[in-house]
């Protein structure tokens, strides 16, 4: 005689939900990040750039200044020289391995700084109003007016060519972006009612703008700081590609592809190929993570 | 409508202001004195005062207060009412006027531009409309990484890379200038755009050598917008297809791609017109650097030899008339946005 068991019930999707162990809004955005294809690349992408970065001096130390060896101008890739040589008989492959040291330092430097001012900027803007307002939106949108790296490049031929230099146009032009994203924070979050509630209770105002509006604004800040470092990158290997970057001997990928411009004419290919792969495997690597993050932080997507 | 239009140019003085007091500035915020850091270090005390006096650089910079002077002898009111003249001062290197100069160059720049954009509109809006009616097929999938792939190209190297496989390796296409010097020499232009010039001189190897010199330029150039549109376009596209009208539409028996190009792309436009205009900026800085590669002779070229020739009224007008281009562009954008779009209102 068989016994029947009832059959268990299949718990329903709120029951999943409540037996699910509870997740932070960032623990969540992590899951989420590394479930995404383009997210898992873009991250493994830029954390091997920016460790291989930290520590390629260590692996393979270089002196810019005295690598030359004019025996050994122009040599095609060859298992001595992985990425050839170029026009000064220096060792392409060290050259790029070290450019990204550069590339990295510029682009988190200039987003971060970016990050910091134009956030700063905007939320005070946002919150105080009036005539500080005013003129802060009118300078964002004089700025937004140029095309961001032809004004950098105005920037730079005003303050003169160097590697601080470029960093700081790189950065001036990415301050309206982040400051109209927190700008519009503050206006869309200072009138709910736990902001309210905080200045009812005797919250000063700084802490109610940096403790209780800011983080409302994190996420678009956070994916547009991700895809600015990846814009800084570009705009940095641009200006020096003009001539407006670090100077030499310093191995810039930007000045690396100006100078192999008469070799790429001549055939000479490798001087130009790989410093132009090293930007743009590291800019898209910052793009994809930026991609990931948008979704992973936007709660309409969730699954 | 109309009303529109002027609210929308009103708001535009203020920035217009700025940008003129930012390129105002500009001269004067080069460390030291300009005079002497347009002469050189070894210039006479005598040429560095010339210069000063013929820059204005010895007139208060805002408005004149001294007793029985005009208060608008000063500089920047001087330096307004020369721009508004079209005056924009002279090189110093060539000790032309920066206006000719800028004329002449213009039309290089907007033939590369024109193309270009062209180039990835067309590209861009095709590639998204069959990669989201084949959504999930290799097409789909190559489209999607070849415009991640395609946003992250530094255009510098892309344009150097074409130089190499098309011009060097395969002997397809020329690698610099905007005509063969054989053709360029007495070629008398009329509107400066070549492929029209030919046209209208009856010179149809001219057209045929401008054109040949046009496509890789244009095809480096339209990279960056061509992925973004793509995207775009694949993700507008996506969402209208799931509408119910569409639905409707095909359950009638219409043929697919009437379904597809008549109601879906139509609604599906509307985001790609607002990523399109906000592309032209992308598009003129790019173009500084595809013509700096290609030694095109525009805007771009003319720029960048004024940096390294400290030809600072050069690149100040450059860089003012780019800006101006590019506000002008997206005051048309903005208008054309609410012209296609009925559900926006102009009141």
């Amino acid at each position: 005689m068989a016994t029947i068991t009832a059959p268990t019930p299949a718990p329903t999707p709120v029951e999943q939900d409540l037996k699910r162990p509870a997740r932070s809004l960032w623990g969540d955005a992590w899951r989420r990040l590394l479930s995404s294809v383009t997210g898992r690349i873009g991250l493994g992408l830029s954390l091997f750039l920016i460790l291989l970065a930290l520590l390629i001096p260590y692996l393979l130390p270089y002196t810019p200044g005295t690598d030359n060896n004019p025996a050994d101008r122009l040599r095609a890739p060859s298992a001595q020289h992985w990425f050839g040589t170029d026009e000064q008989g220096r060792d392409v492959f060290t050259r790029v391995l070290h450019g990204s040291r550069l590339s990295i330092t510029v682009g988190i430097f200039s987003a971060g700084l970016a990050v910091i001012v134009g956030s700063v900027l905007g939320l005070v803007a946002g919150f105080l109003g009036g005539w500080f307002d005013v003129i802060a939106t009118w300078i964002f949108d004089i700025m937004l007016a140029f095309p961001s790296l032809l004004l950098a490049i105005a920037i730079v031929a005003i303050l003169g060519p160097s590697l601080i230099n470029t960093m700081m146009a790189v950065a001036i032009v990415e301050i309206p972006v982040f400051g109209r994203i927190a700008r519009s924070a503050v206006l869309s979050t200072r009138n709910y009612e736990y902001v309210t509630a905080a200045t009812a209770t005797g919250v000063t105002r700084s802490r109610t703008l940096f403790r209780h509006i800011l983080p409302n604004s994190l996420s678009p800040m956070m994916v547009q700081a991700t895809l600015s470092i990846a814009t800084s990158i570009t705009s940095a290997a641009a200006l020096g590609f003009l001539g407006l970057g670090a100077p030499p001997p310093a191995p810039e990928w930007g000045k690396m592809l100006a100078v192999a411009r008469d070799q790429v004419i001549l055939g000479k290919w490798w001087v130009s190929f790989f410093p132009g792969m090293g930007i743009m495997l590291m800019v898209l690597g910052f793009n994809l993570l930026g991609d990931g993050l948008r979704d992973a932080l936007d709660p309409r997507l969730k699954k | 409508m109309g009303r529109y239009i002027v609210r929308r140019v009103i708001g535009l003085i203020p920035v217009l202001i700025g940008i003129s007091l930012l390129i105002f500035s500009f001269l004067r915020l080069i460390p030291g004195d300009p005079a002497v850091v347009m002469l050189g270090e070894r210039a006479t005390p005598a040429a560095v005062a010339r210069l000063r006096t013929s820059l204005g650089l010895d007139k208060p910079l805002w408005i004149n207060v001294q007793k029985g002077a005009n208060p608008f002898d000063a500089q920047y009111p001087l330096f307004m009412g020369r721009l508004l003249r079209g005056d924009l001062g002279e090189s110093l290197v060539r000790k032309t006027a920066v206006a000719t100069e800028l004329r002449q160059r213009f039309p290089a720049t907007l033939e590369l531009t024109i193309a270009a954009l062209g180039i990835a509109v067309l590209l861009g809006v095709t590639i998204g409309i069959v990669a989201a009616t084949k959504r999930g097929s290799w097409f789909d999938a190559g489209g999607i990484l070849l415009a991640l792939v395609g946003v992250s190209i530094p255009i510098f190297w892309l344009g150097q890379m074409g130089q190499l496989l098309f011009g060097v390796n395969l002997h397809l296409l020329p690698v610099s200038l905007r005509l063969t010097p054989r053709l360029s020499r007495g070629f008398q232009s009329a509107t400066g755009l070549y492929l029209i010039d030919g046209f209208i001189r009856g010179k149809p190897e001219v057209v045929r050598d401008a054109l040949w010199h046009l496509i890789l330029p244009a095809c480096v150039l339209a990279t960056v917008p061509l992925a973004i549109i793509a995207r775009m376009t694949r993700s507008a596209m996506l969402e209208v297809l799931n509408q119910d009208y569409v639905r409707t539409a095909r359950a009638k028996g219409l043929r697919s791609t009437i379904v597809v190009l008549r109601h879906a792309l139509r609604n599906a436009l509307l985001p790609v017109i607002t990523v399109i205009g906000l592309q032209l900026g992308g598009l003129l800085a790019g173009a500084v650097l595809t013509e700096t590669i290609f030694s095109w002779p525009g805007i771009g070229t003319w720029i960048v030899n004024g940096i390294q020739g400290r030809d600072y009224p050069v690149v100040q007008a450059g860089v003012m008339y780019i800006a101006l281009a590019f506000v002008l562009v997206n005051l048309v954008v903005d208008v054309l946005y609410a012209v296609f779009d009925p559900r926006i209102s102009y009141s």
